[in-house]
């Protein structure tokens, strides 16, 4: 596939979690930080938002198992995980987790549980775009320097 | 402004979240200063050369990772010692004073805001923190290299801090207070991190 058909599928890709709210406008902060100095930038915090978001919903899910639930640390996991959902532009993770945050200042254990779930929905939808968008990504940085702009 | 053919300026980075560090140092590099970033405020004030339980610096035994900073940007909410708390810790010590501090949170809590303002720091931010939020850092900055460069005339170490930041400044205007005039949580932010004005205080706006 040429560079400018890898290009218009990253686009209509992009374009779309945006308009399904998957994404908001402080991904496009991310886009317009990614420059010839810094050209696998958008690909790093993908990457890093991932493996920090997996890794606090085992810990949330592991947390809300237990018998008696420790709320302050359920909270602090989903204020991170908000927090970083906040920063790359995941708006329909960042306002799941703005839900949970609510239960679990309530201390209620089925609201924690279904927003947890609510959470992991939101979160996996992404990451499967994500995926693609990276994938789409390293076939484009793979084309070479002088033709990235 | 003579000093901007000087070296560049050097922006001391604290935040727990790793996303969040990627993220600053990238607007902060991208804004052409220099950035180390740190994780935690202990590490901050190690890097600063002043150490937790000091309240001045060892002046003729710098630790071997000692750096100058032109300005420090904080993220509130650590474990350990806060935001807030590295801010007294920089404001108290004899030597930093005068680094200007910025603190960042992903949450709009007035009194919070507040506090921090009211404890010296020169702006608040809220997260995420946008390119054209980093254009307000300019000033704090250069304002910390012409002091570096007269002789001290300090304001009476003792007096509240939040004059002597606007009198300098003629910055009232400056500060970031979200007050609950008008500003409604995390539905508004999109409008202001899209619009130049950034996270501007409301005397620009009213």
């Amino acid at each position: 596939m040429s560079l400018m058909a890898l290009r218009e599928q990253l686009n209509v890709l992009v374009n779309s979690m945006f308009l399904e709210g998957l994404l908001d406008q402080q991904f496009r902060q991310l886009q317009m930080l990614q420059d010839a100095s810094s050209p696998g930038f958008v690909a790093e915090v993908i990457t890093l938002f991932c493996e920090d978001s997996e890794r606090m919903l085992t810990e949330l899910t592991k947390l809300l198992d237990q018998a008696v639930v420790d709320y302050q640390k359920v909270d602090a996991y989903v204020h991170q995980l908000k927090g970083s959902s906040s920063s790359v532009g995941a708006q329909n993770v960042k306002l799941a987790c703005i839900q949970f945050k609510q239960f679990c200042e309530e201390n209620n254990k089925e609201g924690c549980l279904s927003a947890l779930n609510m959470v992991k929905h939101q979160y996996y939808s992404l990451r499967s775009k994500f995926d693609t968008m990276l994938q789409l990504e390293q076939r484009i940085q793979a084309y070479g320097s002088e033709q990235q702009n | 402004m003579a000093v901007d053919r000087e070296a560049q300026f050097h922006v001391l980075a604290v935040d727990d979240s790793l996303i969040d560090r990627k993220l600053i140092e990238r607007l902060l590099k991208t804004s052409s200063y220099q950035v180390t970033t740190v994780d935690s405020g202990s590490k901050a004030l190690e890097l600063l050369g002043l150490r937790e339980d000091q309240d001045i610096s060892s002046p003729s035994s710098p630790d071997k990772n000692e750096i100058a900073v032109n300005l420090v940007i904080t993220d509130y909410c650590m474990p350990g010692m806060t935001g807030y708390d590295l801010l007294k810790k920089i404001k108290g010590s004899s030597s930093l004073k005068d680094v200007p501090v910025v603190i960042m949170s992903s949450e709009n809590v007035p009194s919070r805001i507040n506090r921090c303002l009211e404890g010296g720091a020169e702006e608040f931010f809220l997260k995420p923190i946008q390119l054209s939020d980093l254009i307000r850092l300019r000033p704090y900055m250069l304002k910390g290299k012409l002091k570096e460069q007269q002789p001290s005339q300090h304001q009476e170490t003792n007096s509240s801090t939040i004059s002597s930041c606007s009198s300098n400044n003629n910055s009232k205007s400056n500060k970031r207070k979200a007050m609950d005039e008008g500003l409604s949580p995390e539905k508004t932010r999109p409008r202001f991190s899209s619009s130049s004005l950034a996270l501007v205080s409301y005397e620009e706006t009213a």
